[in-house]
């Protein structure tokens, strides 16, 4: 079961939210430790959304306390700290951007958005483009590229500011399986490399369920919050039922069995 | 200005000509820049909602007897403030806002100006007399340009960063709320400063049309920024020339040759963009 650190990048305390009389939320815990590779799973509509945006600071919770770095989400003093990549389709089909400016853009946190890049700025924006293995498209429009690039794009835009905690929402849905490959290996490039922790909150696990140190499954409530083998060893694999994960683990839940 | 007239060529050789190519080019190189971000968050109409509602403030100058760019500088500001306000909060559709800023404002303009004792003209400031400026209305162009290129300038980082993902932003710790009111207050400026160049009418054609014909061509966002400013500048020039040479109006012709400069780079755009997509595809072959 989860277990509490000392200083976690990331901590939930008895988060509750409703959207009128419909619960979405009811007294989720979450922590998230330095270096720790989470994943934060459950099917549509188990409150994840609702989690990310609360723990990012875009809502405020009804019930219940976040701090990210010890800080309240929204007086953050350091915002660099927290890299963020959203689901993929944000880019308008029209926009006239390079690949680097659009991984610029995520330095700025780090940078201050009124300055001009350094050469430390602009070192960290190849490094990131380098970790995606996009250092060779970088004078590339980015709409003219493909979707698991474009998703890597946005991955290294998060990375560019150096972050301590990453959190990624459902960034391999409907990505294909090398795009998955290349996504898994610039995760772990970021955990080994840069002692990054990394939240990724998805309906679908794909090529990072081995990589994983923990495992949360949230369906309104959190129904396990544990290391992979321990789900496991309960017979259930992440990369196969991981649609039907929840509702089994509350049947299991209900019969005392978790 | 000292010296004038400077030994330009035809059609720039005489002090009328050359005011208004200072005029013009001011106007013509700032709007754009304000078109590039309006036209990728979706607002290519708000220059012209702002154009219409600064009407108001140009039919107040002319009751009250003050320089109609100031105040309609000041209208055009607060209306520009007021529609961001309402946008972000969702109070109401973007259209349903710009549309009632529209029509208030144009009606409030020829309340305003009918009740002026001097029997003021709306007409110079709605379809623009660049080729009577003065020195002073020179001045006045050129510093609000030179205001709206420094304020870009200094704020295009995250202005880029809020048109690519105002979510993310946020999170980021940009401060979106802050320049979307810049932003909006921007394009406030250079309605004033583009009065008597094109007229409030025509002000958004010099902000979104550049925009678009730079779009074509253009392979990144700092180029499709810069080349706007440099289309800008082209259809001002060759608008003047134009309207010389046919004795036209100058604000229309500046904006029938923006018009054409886009309708040309869309012909060709097929041409050139078959040209970079081979470019791209062996790029795209390789690793990565």
């Amino acid at each position: 079961m989860k277990t509490s650190v000392a200083n976690p990048v990331l901590s939930a305390e008895g988060i509750s939210f409703a959207f009128g009389a419909h619960r979405v939320l009811e007294d989720v815990e979450l922590e998230v430790s330095p270096g720790e590779f989470t994943a934060l799973v459950g099917p549509n509509g188990a409150g994840k959304s609702t989690l990310l945006r609360i723990v990012l600071g875009l809502l405020a919770p009804q019930a219940g306390r976040v701090e990210l770095f010890g800080a309240s989400p929204r007086r953050l003093p350091d915002r660099w700290r927290l890299g963020y990549v959203p689901q993929r389709p944000r880019l308008a089909p029209d926009l006239p951007a390079t690949v680097e400016e659009v991984v610029a853009a995520g330095r700025l946190a780090k940078q201050g958005w009124w300055r001009r890049a350094r050469p430390a700025d602009r070192a960290a924006v190849g490094h990131a483009l380098e970790s995606v293995a996009l250092e060779g498209l970088r004078t590339q429009r980015v709409v003219e590229l493909s979707g698991g690039q474009q998703q890597r794009v946005l991955i290294a835009k998060a990375l560019a500011s150096e972050p301590e905690l990453l959190i990624l929402d459902e960034p391999i849905a409907g990505v294909d399986a090398q795009a998955q490959r290349l996504f898994r290996d610039s995760l772990v490039h970021l955990l080994r490399d840069h002692g990054a922790a990394v939240l990724l909150v998805s309906h679908e696990l794909g090529a990072v369920a081995d990589d994983l140190d923990r495992v949360v499954v949230l369906r309104r409530r959190v129904l396990f919050d544990g290391k992979p083998g321990d789900l496991a060893a309960t017979g259930v694999s992440l990369g196969v039922h991981r649609d039907d994960l929840p509702r089994w683990l509350e049947e299991l839940t209900e019969n005392g069995g978790t | 200005m000292p010296g004038m007239p400077w030994p330009l060529p035809w059609p720039f050789d005489t002090t009328y000509m050359q005011l208004a190519l200072i005029a013009g080019l001011a106007v013509g190189a700032s709007a754009p820049l304000i078109g590039t971000f309006l036209v990728q968050k979706r607002l290519s109409l708000l220059g012209d909602g702002i154009g219409h509602v600064a009407v108001a403030g140009v039919g107040a100058g002319l009751l009250f007897g003050t320089s109609p760019v100031w105040t309609a500088l000041v209208v055009a500001v607060v209306a520009a403030l007021a529609l961001e306000w309402l946008r972000s909060r969702g109070r109401t559709s973007g259209d349903l806002a710009l549309a009632l800023f529209f029509y208030g404002g144009i009606a409030a303009g020829v309340v305003l100006a009918g009740r002026s004792a001097t029997n003021a003209n709306l007409q110079p400031y709605l379809f623009g007399s660049i080729l009577t400026v003065t020195e002073n209305d020179v001045y006045t162009v050129v510093a609000l340009g030179a205001l709206i290129i420094l304020a870009i300038g200094l704020t295009r980082r995250g202005l880029l960063a809020v048109v690519l993902d105002e979510e993310a932003a946020h999170v980021a710790g940009i401060p979106v709320g802050v320049l979307n009111a810049l932003l909006a207050a921007l394009t406030a400026v250079t309605v004033a400063a583009a009065m008597r160049v094109t007229g409030v009418l025509l002000v958004a054609a010099l902000m979104v049309l550049p925009v678009a014909t730079s779009r074509v061509v253009a392979r990144s966002f700092r180029t499709t920024t810069l080349g706007a400013g440099a289309v800008g500048m082209v259809a001002v020039v060759l608008g003047l020339a134009a309207a010389r040479q046919w004795a036209l109006a100058a604000g229309g012709a500046i904006v029938l040759v923006a018009v054409v400069l886009f309708t040309v780079a869309s012909i060709a755009a097929p041409f050139r963009r078959g040209r970079a997509r081979d470019d791209a595809g062996a790029l795209l072959s390789g690793p990565g």
